[in-house]
């Protein structure tokens, strides 16, 4: 097993890697040969007065729950306390690119060869090259090395549209929900899948906050995760909820979203009783909510991901305030969390379109 | 219906004869394929005997059987790749596994021998899952599930009516990719099958294809015939056509089609630059077909698959019979299938699929 070599740092001055955390950063030290090069954001979930030991050698920002009362003020109420769905925050103040985040129980794994895997470095490729949404490619991604376009697959549509996120998924401890997790406690996933791929415009998927990569200019104001955790009836859903609104939104605007690879070793199994009490509203809700997401149309004076947001929000409240309470509190809150973003983040709108191909 | 409940009997393999020693490719098959029964449809276009290794249950079509059951002036439906159609107009079985004559086993990552039909029948006899995305893949596989964020009640699925595998070696691509990229072999087993998601368009490929007669048995047909239609899959476009309709249907049904698994090892053949002097045709049309395809709608009404057949004809002549006439005439040919399947086929598709 060769040591290894430090990869090269695509992008290095371009993305941020955001990590919420609310015990330690021990997990970095794995992470090192691939992490070192990049500018780290820590947000601090939890008691502000306890000290997050960052190890040496990093380049590091960190912010705690007074940081964020501090920079926000009153607007600092759309950024939930006592959940990792707090991370968002680290999303707004970035004034980088891409933002890679990455939970605190997240290790780096191994190829079925042995190899380690450098996530990032997957990401980057991702997140760099097209996504195929108006038509799905059996061979899956076709920007990868040794895979392409497949017969049939119409040549105007070869081009692709730019990535705005890649997902990326885990090896271990699965991301079940508390109810799976209860009747399946010992399931690992221990299937490498070898392949990114478009999930196809129009179709819905379950985002995971976990492993993810996105591209901040293109769709930052989307990933907002909503209010979970402390004086909230839900938790959970946050990775969810930006998934769904970003997938919405992204579909709008002609953007792609990857999933697949890379993998990240998963290794902590949080306590399905805990989780099941978090989700439980969320298991019923999500059954509105899907058809909610399912048939929501943006109007196409909505341009940017900010005045989609928007009007995301607005219905949001009109149609899914009879379900819970709830949901006109977390539309107060998009609302919000758009105003805060477009203040700390003044030059707003979506960007030129890679208008200067800025990749390294 | 539960795989366990599957027996050997319910399933035909169709094989479409291009050449006529096949030999080699049966015994390679032989451990696979010695349990079905085989149809074999010999190309209508080729002379030679074909050539059959004994110990397989199996029953021959040729020129002569075609003309019988269908007809002379039928008998170009089924030329080159398309006289595998015929092997599915006269089958009586369950399920279909078709194959392409110059592919062979695959070995998945760990050197074990790829069985496909016993992969494809998995894949048929498990739900498909197209109205949400699972990002672990196919949920009803060992050692899968679904995902935190999917919602319960589409856990159920759907029935899986069409299974589409893939190839190792020399991949299903165009000319002018595999003209491009000449060396280009795909060498990558991704261990994978998914559902392919409702309203998603994707080129069927019939190299390797698995699917449940009655529910799907209508919507795959020898449709789209180029004007200079060869005898490579490079010089063919039938199966992309009818694959594209197929999902167009399942979708109204509410029929699933899955991707991925299993693999097949497709032989080096064919020259791509030969067949780029040729015409692009099939190129050219894909680009005319897409908005078609991403905007039909069927009919509440058309709850069977023949119906919606003759359904997607009617809006197949109504919006791109201008643009070719060759469009006229896979619309002529969609309406002769669905005759066909009714009179020469047993057995109708249940309203809504099974």
């Amino acid at each position: 097993m060769a040591t290894p070599v430090s990869p090269i740092p695509l992008l290095k001055d371009e993305l941020d890697i955001v990590i919420p955390t609310i015990r330690n950063l021990d997990f970095l030290e794995m992470w090192r040969p691939f992490f070192q090069p990049y500018h780290l954001i820590i947000v601090q979930d939890g008691d502000p007065s306890k000290v997050i030991k960052v190890p040496e050698g990093f380049d590091y920002e960190l912010y705690n729950r007074n940081d964020i009362n501090r920079i926000l003020g009153p607007k600092a109420s759309c950024i939930s306390f006592k959940d990792s769905a707090c991370r968002c925050f680290g999303f707004m103040v970035s004034k980088k690119k891409y933002i890679y985040t990455i939970d605190d129980d997240c290790f780096v794994a191994k190829e079925p060869s042995g190899k380690d895997i450098n996530a990032l470095e997957q990401h980057i490729k991702n997140l760099l090259t097209p996504s195929t949404p108006f038509f799905f490619n059996t061979l899956y991604d076709p920007y990868q090395a040794g895979a392409d376009f497949v017969r049939g697959y119409p040549f105007s549509l070869r081009e692709g549209v730019p990535t705005a996120v890649s997902h990326g998924l885990w090896l271990n401890i699965p991301d079940y929900d508390a109810p799976t997790q209860l009747v399946k406690p010992r399931e690992r996933n221990t299937r490498y899948v070898d392949a990114v791929m478009t999930i196809p415009k129009g179709t819905l998927f379950p985002m995971c906050g976990m492993n993810l990569g996105f591209n901040r200019e293109l769709i930052g104001p989307a990933m907002y995760f909503g209010l979970m955790g402390d004086g909230q009836p839900i938790g959970r859903y946050d990775d969810m909820w930006a998934g769904w609104c970003t997938k919405v939104i992204c579909d709008h605007l002609g953007l792609g979203v990857k999933t697949g690879l890379p993998y990240i070793w998963h290794s902590k199994a949080s306590n399905p009783f805990v989780n099941l009490k978090k989700e439980y509203k969320g298991i019923y809700w999500q059954e509105e909510i899907i058809p909610f997401f399912q048939t929501t149309t943006l109007p196409k004076e909505c341009t940017t991901v900010q005045k989609c947001y928007i009007e995301l929000a607005k219905q949001v409240k009109a149609k899914l305030s009879k379900v819970d309470e709830y949901f006109v509190k977390l539309a107060d809150a998009m609302v919000t969390w758009i105003e805060a973003w477009d203040e700390l983040n003044p030059s707003g709108g979506k960007a030129a379109e890679l208008a200067n191909g800025a990749s390294k | 219906m539960n795989q366990d409940d599957i027996k050997d009997s319910d399933i035909d393999i169709v094989i479409g004869a291009l050449q006529p020693d096949l030999t080699s490719f049966l015994n390679e098959w032989r451990p696979v394929f010695s349990r079905f029964h085989l149809i074999i449809v010999k190309d209508p276009d080729l002379k030679e005997q074909l050539n059959i290794p004994e110990g397989f249950d199996h029953h021959v079509y040729t020129k002569p059987d075609i003309e019988k059951a269908v007809g002379a002036s039928s008998t170009i439906l089924f030329s080159g790749y398309s006289c595998r159609y015929f092997g599915y107009l006269v089958s009586k079985k369950k399920y279909i596994i078709s194959i392409d004559d110059d592919c062979l086993p695959a070995r998945d990552n760990e050197g074990n021998l790829v069985d496909p039909v016993a992969q494809h029948i998995t894949n048929l006899t498990t739900p498909a899952t197209p109205f949400f995305f699972n990002t672990l893949y196919d949920p009803f596989r060992v050692g899968a599930d679904f995902v935190r964020g999917y919602p319960f009640s589409l856990r159920s699925g759907v029935t899986c009516a069409l299974s589409c595998g893939l190839w190792l070696n020399l991949a299903d691509y165009d000319a002018p990719t595999q003209a491009l990229k000449p060396q280009q072999r795909n060498s990558q087993y991704v261990d994978l099958i998914m559902t392919v998601p409702a309203r998603a368009l994707l080129p069927v490929s019939g190299i390797n294809i698995a699917f449940e007669r009655e529910m799907v048995g209508p919507a795959l047909f020898p449709a789209l015939r180029l004007a200079r239609e060869g005898k490579l899959r490079w010089e063919t476009i039938e199966d992309i056509w009818s694959g594209m309709c197929a999902k167009v249907i399942c979708d109204h049904l509410g029929l699933g089609v899955k991707t991925g698994l299993p693999y097949v090892w497709r032989s080096d053949k064919g020259d791509p630059i030969e067949s780029l002097k040729k015409e692009w045709q099939g190129v050219k049309l894909m680009e005319e077909v897409v908005p078609f395809f991403q905007s039909v709608r069927l009919p509440r009404t058309a709850t069977t698959t023949e119906d919606c057949v003759a359904e997607m004809a009617k809006s197949v002549r109504e919006r791109l019979g201008s643009v070719d006439p060759v469009f006229n005439h896979a619309a002529d040919a969609m309406l002769q299938w669905v005759k066909l399947w009714k009179s020469v086929g047993s057995g109708s598709s249940t309203p809504g699929g099974a």
